[in-house]
C-alpha cells in the first residue's frame, strides 16, 4: 500500500520537467502569437523594428543571431574538437584529470564575465587594431565561441571515449598511426554524438543573452561586415522588456516564440541524432 | 608538384596542432580568471563584503547583493532538489524503457537546453504578473528552480545507477519494501552523486542574470521577505559594468562571483570524484 502510493508520487514528482516545458511553451505563444496574427507574418518577418509605430519586423535580428551564432561555430568547433580528440586519445589518465575538471571550470563562468572581459579586453583590441565601433559581430563570435566549448568538448570527448577499444586495436594491428585512427575510424564512428554536441552547442549561442549585449553594440540594421555593431533576437528582449508594454511587450514574447521554437527543434535534432546510436 | 606527407609526419603534425589548440583554449582560460583577479581582489574586504551599496553602486560594498544571490539560489534549490531527485527516482527504480521514461526524458533534455532568457520571460509573464508575486526573492527563485531542475534529474539519475544491484537485493532479502530500500538504501548511497547535482545547480543559480533580473527585479535594498525585490551579485555586476558606474566595484564583484563558482566546482569535483572511485 504504501509502495504504491510512493510509486503514484514518484510519477507525479517525474512530471514536473515536462510540465515547466509545456507551461513555458504555453505561456511564451500565449504572450507572443496573437500579435503575430493581428500584424501578418509580412509586418513581422520585415527589417523594420520601430515599436513606436507598430513595426515589429525581426528579420534584421534573426540574421544577427546568425552571424554571431555561425561566428560562434568558426571559433568553437575547431578549438571544441581539438580539445576533445587531444583529452581522448593523446592524453594520459593524469592529463585527463587535470585538464577535464579545469574545461568543465569554462562552462561554470557566469555570462555576464564573459561580456565583461569582452569590454575590456576585446572590443578595444578589435576596435584598435581592425577598426570600426569594436562592439561587433566579430567581438560576439569570438566570446560565444569560448562560451560554446565546453558544451562541445563535453560531448565530443563522451563520444569518443564509448567507441570500442576494438577499433583502435584493429587498427594499429594493421599498423595505421594514432592520427589515421583517428581520422579514419573514431571520428566517423563518433559522427553522431559531436554533430549533438555541435548542435547543441549551436542552441547556447543562439539563446545567449547578457554576454552578446555587452559586446555585440546592438544596432538595429543589418551588420554589413563583421566588424559591424549587430543586434540579435535575445539582445531585443532582455534590452526591451524592462520597459515595453501593450504590444511592444506581445512582440517581445513574439520574438521570445520564435527563439524558442528554433531552439526545440535544435534539442529535438540534437536528441534524435545521440539516440540512434 | 605535390608534397606528400607520410603518416608519421602527419601523426606529429596533428599531435602538434591539438596540443598547441588545447593549450590556448586553458590559457583562455586562466587568462580570463587571472585578469579578474588581478583587477578584483584588490577590492574585496571586510567592509566591500558587508556594507550597504550606496551611491547607485558607485560607493558601498554588496552586502544586499550577497543576500539576494543567497536567498534567491536557497530558495530555488529547496524547490527543485525534491522535484529533480524524485524524477530520477523514478526513471530508474520504477521505469524499464517505455513511453512514460521517454517522454520524462525528453522533457527534462530540452529544458537543460531552454535559453535564460526565455525562462527570463516565462517567469516575468507566469510568476511576475499573471501569479501576481511581483519582482521578488519568491519570482527569482521559483524561475531559477525551473532552470536547474534537469541538471539536479541528471546528475542523481547517473548516481543513483551507479548504485550497485546488490544493494538492493540485499535489502529486499531482508524484508524491505521498495519505498524503505530507496529511501535507506539507494538514496543513502548516492548522496555525494546526488549533492554534485545540488552543488552545480548553485552554480547556475548563482551566475544567472537573463533569468533572475526580470524576476527578482535590481533593487538595492536588503531582502527581508520572500516578497522584497532583490538584486543578485551576477545582476549587480551586470549593471555595474554595462551602465560604466564603476570599474573598481564591477572587477570587485566579479572576483567574488569567480571564487564562489570557483569553490563550487572544487567541491562539486571532489565529491563525484569520491564517489565514483567508490562504485566504479
Amino acid at each position: 500500500m504504501k509502495d504504491k502510493i510512493a510509486e503514484k508520487l514518484f510519477l507525479f514528482i517525474a512530471f514536473s520537467a515536462i510540465l515547466s516545458l509545456l507551461l513555458i511553451t504555453f505561456f511564451i505563444f500565449q504572450q507572443g502569437i496573437p500579435l503575430i496574427t493581428k500584424i501578418g507574418l509580412g509586418n513581422f518577418f520585415s527589417t523594420t523594428w520601430s515599436p513606436t509605430k507598430g513595426q515589429f519586423g525581426i528579420l534584421s535580428m534573426i540574421i544577427g543571431s546568425l552571424m554571431v551564432t555561425t561566428g560562434a561555430l568558426v571559433v568553437g568547433v575547431p578549438f571544441g574538437l581539438a580539445c576533445a580528440i587531444f583529452l581522448a586519445e593523446f592524453s594520459s589518465k593524469a592529463v585527463q584529470n587535470t585538464l577535464k575538471p579545469i574545461l568543465e571550470l569554462l562552462a561554470g563562468i557566469p555570462s555576464v564575465v564573459y561580456g565583461f572581459i569582452g569590454i575590456v579586453i576585446l572590443v578595444p583590441f578589435i576596435r584598435q587594431n581592425f577598426g570600426g565601433p569594436g562592439f561587433s559581430v566579430l567581438a560576439a563570435s569570438i566570446i560565444l565561441g569560448i562560451m560554446i566549448l565546453p558544451t562541445i568538448v563535453s560531448i565530443s570527448y563522451d563520444s569518443l571515449l564509448s567507441v570500442p577499444n576494438t577499433y583502435r586495436e584493429g587498427s594499429y594491428a594493421v599498423g595505421a598511426t594514432k592520427w589515421q585512427t583517428v581520422t579514419m575510424l573514431l571520428l566517423p564512428a563518433a559522427r553522431s554524438g559531436i554533430v549533438a554536441g555541435i548542435i547543441l552547442g549551436m542552441g547556447r549561442a543562439i539563446g545567449e543573452t547578457m554576454a552578446v549585449i555587452m559586446i555585440a553594440g546592438n544596432a538595429l540594421k543589418i551588420p554589413g561586415s563583421i566588424l559591424d555593431s549587430v543586434r540579435t533576437l535575445t539582445s531585443t528582449i532582455a534590452l526591451e522588456l524592462g520597459y515595453a508594454a501593450g504590444d511592444h511587450r506581445a512582440a517581445l514574447f513574439a520574438c521570445g516564440a520564435f527563439l524558442f521554437f528554433i531552439i526545440i527543434i535544435l534539442n529535438i535534432i540534437a536528441i534524435r541524432v545521440t539516440g540512434r546510436k | 608538384m605535390t608534397l606528400r606527407i607520410g603518416p608519421r609526419t602527419s601523426q606529429i603534425i596533428a599531435y602538434c596542432v591539438l596540443l598547441l589548440m588545447t593549450a590556448i583554449t586553458v590559457i583562455v582560460l586562466f587568462f580570463i580568471i587571472g585578469y579578474v583577479f588581478k583587477n578584483g581582489l584588490g577590492q574585496i574586504t571586510w567592509q566591500f563584503l558587508t556594507d550597504r551599496t550606496r551611491d547607485m553602486g558607485k560607493e558601498g560594498g554588496i552586502f544586499p547583493s550577497i543576500l539576494g544571490t543567497l536567498f534567491v539560489t536557497v530558495l530555488a534549490i529547496a524547490i527543485a532538489t525534491p522535484l529533480g531527485v524524485g524524477s530520477a527516482v523514478y526513471l530508474v527504480e520504477y521505469t524499464r524503457g517505455g513511453l512514460i521514461r521517454r517522454i520524462i526524458s525528453f522533457g527534462a533534455d530540452c529544458l537543460a537546453g531552454v535559453p535564460s532568457i526565455i525562462f527570463g520571460l516565462f517567469g516575468f509573464i507566469f510568476f511576475v504578473i499573471t501569479l501576481n508575486l511581483g519582482w521578488s526573492v519568491l519570482s527569482g527563485g521559483l524561475t531559477l528552480a525551473v532552470m536547474i531542475i534537469p541538471t539536479i534529474i541528471r546528475t542523481t539519475e547517473e548516481a543513483i545507477k551507479a548504485v550497485p544491484r546488490a544493494y538492493r537485493e540485499i535489502s529486499y532479502s531482508l524484508g524491505g519494501g521498495k519505498l524503505d530500500t530507496i529511501l535507506k538504501v539507494v538514496l543513502p548511497t548516492s548522496l555525494p552523486g546526488i549533492l554534485t547535482g545540488i552543488i552545480l545547480g548553485v552554480g547556475r543559480a548563482v551566475g544567472e542574470t537573463a533569468a533572475v533580473i526580470f524576476t527578482a527585479g535590481s533593487s538595492l535594498g536588503i531582502p527581508t521577505s520572500f516578497f522584497s525585490s532583490t538584486r543578485t551579485l551576477a545582476v549587480h555586476f551586470y549593471i555595474l559594468a554595462r551602465e560604466g558606474i564603476s570599474m573598481p566595484k564591477a572587477y570587485g564583484t566579479a572576483a567574488v562571483l569567480i571564487i564562489i563558482i570557483l569553490l563550487i566546482n572544487f567541491v562539486a569535483y571532489r565529491l563525484m570524484h569520491r564517489f565514483m572511485a567508490r562504485y566504479y
